[in-house]
C-alpha cells in the first residue's frame, strides 16, 4: 500500500536550536560549556593575579624541604629533620589510623545498641533510644571537647600514682589513666616470637578453610560440623602452645612510676582517646539506627518460613535474617565510616596531629603555600572516599539481588 | 452436644455466668510491667540491672545538677559555697547564670540608645547626652561591663527583650515566614511574607539603610520579572538566558571589573536613595554576631539556601545531557569527598585568591556560601535518591500528557521524590545545624567559641560540664524539634497506606 510515505525532510532552521528537542539539547550544553569555560578563565586569571600581586608562585617543591617541627604522635619514625612530605605521611597514617580504630569501636557499640533498642525488654529499648537520641542531637564537636576536658581536668595527676596516693592503676596494675594521658602495657618482641606470629597467621588460615570445608560437607551430606568450637580452639591453642615452646617470646613492658611522670609502657595521648571516644561514640548511635532499620527490614514472614522449615533460631538468624539485613545495613553503614573518616579532621579541636594538622596546619603556616596545601589535603580526603565509596559499589554490586 | 453424648455428661450448665473481672494480673500495669520487664528470667535480670544503672547515673546527676549554684562571681566562689553548703558535687550554675547573654547573642551590641530613652529618661535630660549617661562602649570588655550594669540595674527580662530586641524580632518573624512553608494549613498568602523575610531578616539584623535590602530585592524581582516575559514571548531557555544576563547586570556588574566601569547602578542609586530619604538602623559588623544567633543564622540561611540548590543538582545529575550531568557529577562527588572544615579553611584562606583583587568581603557570608554549597551536595544525593525509587513509568506518564521538562518535573516528579527523601534532607538538615559548630575553628565566635573563651577566662577557668551541658541541651531541643518535624511530616504525606 501507498499509505506510508516519507516524512518530509524540512531544511534545517536556526529556530530549530530553541525549538526542536532534537537540537535543544545541544545548544544548552554549548551556552552551559561557554559560561563554565569563562567562570574558569576568570577564577584562573584572579588567582594569577592575585598571587603575582603577592608575588607567589605556585610549585610543591616546598614538600622536599626540612619540615623542622615535631609531631608527638607517629606509627612512623619522623623527627624534624624530615621533609615536609614525610611530615604529611605521618599526618595521614594518624588519621587513618584513628578513623581505623574509630570504625571497629563504632561498629561494636552500633550494633550492640542498635540490637538492644529492639529489645523486648521496655527499659532496656527505652536507655537505648535515650542514648541514640541524645548522641545524633548534639554536635559532634561538644562531645569531643566533653570527653577532653575529662580526659585532662578530672583525672589524677601522675604523682598521685605514688605509693599512699589518691589513684590506682586498673586491670591488675597494668593500665593508669591519668592527665597526662592513658598508659598501657607495650609488646616487647624477642627473638622467636616471629615464629609465634606465623603460627598465628597459619591458624588463622586453618579457620578459614575449615569454615570452607564445613560448608561443603554440609551441602554434600547435610552433616554439620561443631566450626565455632573447632575454631576458637585453634584461635587460641597453636599460637599460645608456641609462645611456650618458643620459651615465651613475647613479653609485656608495664608502666612504672618514675619521677613525676610514667616511664614504659605505651603512653597513649589524651588528645587521640578523646577524639577517638567521641567520633566512635557520635558514629555508634546512627550505626544503632542503621542496624535496627535493617533488622526491621527483613519482613516477619521470613523468619516465620524458617520455622515452618524447622529451622532453629540461631540457624535462623545466621542463614536467614543477617543476609538480608546485611544488604540493607552495609551501605548505609559504609557511608558512616566515610563520615567518621572526614570528621576524624576535627582532630583540631583537641591538637592530635593528623593530616590536617600537620599537611593544612603547620606546613601551610610555616611555607605559606595555602593553594597547594590545601589543594593536596583535600585531593588526600577526595581519593580516601572515592576509594572506599568504589568498593562499596563492587560490594553492593555483588550482593544485589539477581532481577531477572 | 450430640445425643449420643448427653446422658455421658454429669453437669450441663443452662444459664449465662455474668461477665467476670479479668484476673488481676491480667490487666492494667501489672500485667504491662510481666509482659515489657518481667516475661522470663534473664528479661527480669535485664531490668534490675537498668534500674540500678539508671539509678547510678541520676544519683550521680540529679544532686549535682539540683544543688547547684546560681549566685557566684567566679568558680573559686562556687566551690566556696559548696563547701559552706556541705555539699558534695554541685554545678557551678552561676557561669550561665553570667554569661547566658553572651551564649545566645554572642558580642552582638545591646540597643542602648533604646534602653536609655525608655529606662533612664531623667539621667539623659540631666546629664545632657547619651554618652555622657553610659560611656558607650566600644570594646568587648567595656561592652561586656555595660550590659552586666544594665542587666544589675534593670533586670535580665528588659535587657533581653528591649535590648536585643532586633534579633529577637528577627527571630520571631522567621517563625512567622517559616509556619505557612511547615504547615499547609496555613494561609498562603503568608508566603509572600516568607518570600520577603530574608530582606527584613538581613535589615533587622545587620542594619545599616534599608535601601540596601530593598533595592536587592528590586533587582531579583527585575530579573526574574525579565525571564518570565522573554519565557513567555520566545521559549524557556531564551528567558533563563535573559534573567541570568539581567542579575548579572544588576549585581556583578561584569562591565566594572573590566576599564569600562558602564554600569555602577546599584551603589550609585543607594547612596542616592539614602541621601534624600535616610531611612535605617545602627550598622552592626558581622564580626560582633555570635553564639546561638550565629549558628541559627548560618544554619538557616544554609539550610533554605540549599535545598533548591541540591534539587537543580539533583536533576542536573539525572539529566540526558552528558556536560550537563558531568558539571553536576564532580560537583557533588568534590564537595562530598572532602570535610567541612577543609572547605572553611579554603573559605577563610583561600577564596580571596579566586575573586577579583581587591575584593574582599565579609567573612561569615563566605562560610554561608560554603556551608550551603557543602549542604546542596548532601541534599542533592538524597534527592537523587528519590527520584530514582520513582517507578519509570511517572516520568512516561508525563511525557505522555504532553508536559514539558520544567512542568513535569514541578507538577509530577519533584512532588513524590521529595517526599520519599524528606527523611534524608531533614537528616542533611540537622547535620548542617550541628555542623555550623565547626565555624570556631575559622574564628568566628559560635557557642562552643564562646564557651572556650569563658573557660580561657580567670574566673572560670576550669568548668567544663555547665557550659557543654547548656550548650549540648540547647542544640538538643533544635535538632530533636527538626527530627520530630519530620516524622510528623513522613506521617502526613504518606498517602500510599492507611
Amino acid at each position: 500500500m501507498a499509505d506510508i510515505t516519507e516524512p518530509p525532510r524540512e531544511s534545517f532552521r536556526l529556530s530549530q536550536l530553541l525549538y526542536d528537542a532534537r537540537y535543544r539539547s545541544l545548544t544548552i550544553q554549548v551556552v552551559a560549556a561557554i559560561l563554565i569555560m569563562l567562570l574558569l578563565v576568570e577564577l584562573v586569571d584572579n588567582t594569577v593575579t592575585n598571587l603575582a600581586a603577592l608575588g607567589k608562585d605556585i610549585g610543591f617543591g616546598f614538600l622536599w624541604t626540612t619540615a623542622g617541627y615535631d609531631i608527638n604522635q607517629q606509627i612512623i619514625p619522623f623527627s624534624s629533620q624530615d621533609t615536609h612530605a614525610r611530615a604529611a605521611l605521618v599526618g595521614m597514617l594518624n588519621t587513618l589510623l584513628v578513623a581505623f580504630l574509630g570504625c571497629i569501636l563504632a561498629t561494636v557499640i552500633g550494633v550492640f545498641a542498635g540490637v538492644l533498642r529492639l529489645s523486648k525488654n521496655w527499659l532496656v529499648a527505652r536507655i537505648m533510644t535515650v542514648y541514640v537520641e541524645a548522641m545524633r542531637n548534639t554536635p559532634l564537636l561538644i562531645w569531643i571537647y566533653i570527653v577532653y576536658a575529662v580526659m585532662t581536668e578530672a583525672t589524677p595527676q601522675p604523682r598521685d600514682f605514688r605509693e599512699g596516693g589518691s589513684a590506682s592503676m586498673y586491670l591488675w596494675d597494668s593500665v593508669a589513666i591519668t592527665n597526662r594521658g592513658v598508659y598501657i602495657p607495650e609488646p616487647l618482641w624477642g627473638a622467636g616470637s616471629g615464629v609465634v606470629v606465623a603460627v598465628f597467621l597459619l591458624s588463622l588460615l586453618g579457620i578459614f578453610a575449615l569454615r570452607r570445608y564445613a560448608r561443603r560437607l554440609q551441602e554434600k551430606t547435610g552433616q554439620q560440623l561443631p566450626v565455632l568450637w573447632i575454631s576458637l580452639g585453634l584461635f587460641f591453642v597453636p599460637a599460645i602452645l608456641a609462645h611456650f615452646v618458643m620459651g615465651r617470646p613475647i613479653t609485656l613492658e608495664y608502666p612504672e612510676l618514675g619521677g613525676f611522670n610514667f616511664d614504659g609502657g605505651i603512653q597513649v595521648r589524651n588528645s587521640f582517646i578523646a577524639l577517638w571516644l567521641a567520633l566512635s561514640l557520635y558514629t555508634s548511635a546512627f550505626i544503632a539506627e542503621i542496624v535496627r532499620a535493617g533488622i526491621l527490614a527483613v519482613s516477619k514472614g521470613q523468619t516465620e518460613a524458617a520455622f515452618a522449615l524447622g529451622i532453629q533460631p540461631n540457624r535462623t538468624m545466621q542463614l536467614i535474617i543477617l543476609p538480608q539485613a546485611l544488604r540493607v545495613i552495609v551501605p548505609p553503614l559504609i557511608s558512616q565510616y566515610l563520615n567518621l573518616t572526614k570528621n576524624s579532621s576535627l582532630a583540631i579541636a583537641v591538637g592530635y596531629m593528623d593530616v590536617r594538622s600537620t599537611l593544612g596546619g603547620i606546613t601551610i603556616n610555616q611555607t605559606g603555600r595555602e593553594l597547594e596545601g590545601m589543594l593536596l589535603l583535600g585531593l588526600f580526603y577526595l581519593v580516601t572516599s572515592l576509594v572506599i565509596s568504589a568498593l562499596m559499589n563492587v560490594y553492593n554490586s555483588s550482593v544485589k539481588l539477581k532481577e531477572r | 452436644m450430640s445425643e449420643a453424648h448427653a446422658h455421658s455428661v454429669a453437669y450441663v450448665r443452662d444459664t449465662m455466668l455474668p461477665q467476670a473481672a479479668p484476673p488481676p494480673g491480667e490487666t492494667g500495669p501489672l500485667r504491662w510491667m510481666r509482659e515489657n520487664l518481667f516475661s522470663s528470667i534473664p528479661n527480669a535480670a535485664l531490668t534490675l540491672l537498668s534500674i540500678y544503672f539508671i539509678y547510678t547515673i541520676l544519683a550521680a546527676i540529679l544532686p549535682w545538677m539540683l544543688g547547684g549554684i546560681w549566685d557566684a562571681g567566679s568558680l573559686t566562689e562556687c566551690r566556696a559555697i559548696r563547701d559552706e553548703r556541705g555539699l558534695e558535687t554541685a554545678a557551678c550554675w552561676a557561669v550561665i547564670n553570667e554569661r547566658w547573654l553572651q551564649l545566645l547573642f554572642g558580642f552582638y551590641p545591646i540597643d542602648s540608645p533604646l534602653l536609655a530613652r525608655l529606662f533612664y529618661a531623667d539621667e539623659l535630660a540631666a546629664a545632657g547626652g547619651m554618652e555622657a549617661v553610659f560611656g558607650a562602649g566600644s570594646n568587648a570588655t567595656a561592652r561586656i561591663e555595660f550590659v552586666a550594669q544594665m542587666r544589675a540595674d534593670l533586670g535580665n527580662l528588659v535587657v533581653f527583650f528591649f535590648g536585643y530586641w532586633r534579633p529577637l524580632l528577627a527571630l520571631a518573624l522567621l517563625v512567622v515566614a517559616v509556619a505557612p512553608v511547615l504547615y499547609s494549613s496555613l494561609p498562603r498568602k503568608m508566603l509572600v511574607f516568607s518570600l520577603a523575610y530574608p530582606f527584613v531578616a538581613v535589615f533587622l539584623l545587620w542594619g545599616g539603610t534599608i535601601w540596601g535590602p530593598m533595592l536587592v530585592a528590586l533587582g531579583i524581582l527585575l530579573s526574574l520579572g525579565v525571564l518570565r516575559v522573554v519565557a513567555g514571548e520566545t521559549n524557556a531557555l531564551l528567558g533563563m538566558l535573559a534573567g541570568i544576563l539581567v542579575a548579572l547586570m544588576i549585581f556583578l556588574n561584569p562591565l566594572a571589573f573590566t576599564d569600562l566601569g558602564l554600569f555602577p547602578l546599584l551603589p550609585h542609586v543607594k547612596a542616592m536613595l539614602d541621601s534624600a530619604l535616610p531611612l535605617g538602623l545602627p550598622a552592626i559588623d558581622s564580626a560582633d554576631f555570635g553564639g546561638f544567633m550565629l549558628a541559627i543564622i548560618i544554619g538557616t540561611s544554609g539550610i533554605v539556601l540549599s535545598l533548591p540548590l541540591g534539587i537543580l543538582l539533583a536533576l542536573g545529575r539525572q539529566s540526558s545531557m552528558p556536560l550537563i550531568k558531568w558539571v553536576c557529577v564532580s560537583f557533588i562527588e568534590v564537595i562530598r569527598g572532602v570535610p567541612l572544615i577543609v572547605w572553611l579553611f579554603t573559605a577563610s584562606l583561600l577564596l580571596n585568591y579566586f575573586l577579583p583583587p581587591g575584593t574582599d568581603f565579609d567573612l561569615l557570608l563566605r562560610v554561608i556560601i560554603m556551608v550551603t554549597l557543602f549542604a546542596s551536595a548532601y541534599i542533592a544525593e538524597v534527592v537523587r535518591g528519590g527520584l530514582a525509587a520513582l517507578p519509570k513509568g511517572q516520568y512516561e506518564a508525563a511525557d505522555s500528557l504532553g508536559l514539558d521538562y520544567w512542568k513535569s518535573m514541578r507538577l509530577i516528579v519533584l512532588p513524590q521524590a521529595l517526599k520519599i527523601s524528606i527523611p534524608g534532607i531533614v537528616n542533611t538538615f540537622i547535620g548542617l545545624f550541628k555542623d555550623t559548630t565547626l565555624v570556631v575553628f575559622i574564628g568566628l565566635r559560635d557557642p562552643l567559641g564562646l564557651v572556650n573563651a569563658i573557660r580561657a577566662t580567670g574566673e572560670w577557668n576550669g568548668i567544663y560540664w555547665e557550659l557543654y551541658v547548656f550548650v549540648g541541651l540547647m542544640f538538643f531541643i533544635f535538632c530533636f524539634f527538626m527530627s520530630r518535624y519530620s516524622m510528623y511530616l513522613e506521617r502526613k504525606l504518606a498517602t500510599d497506606r492507611r
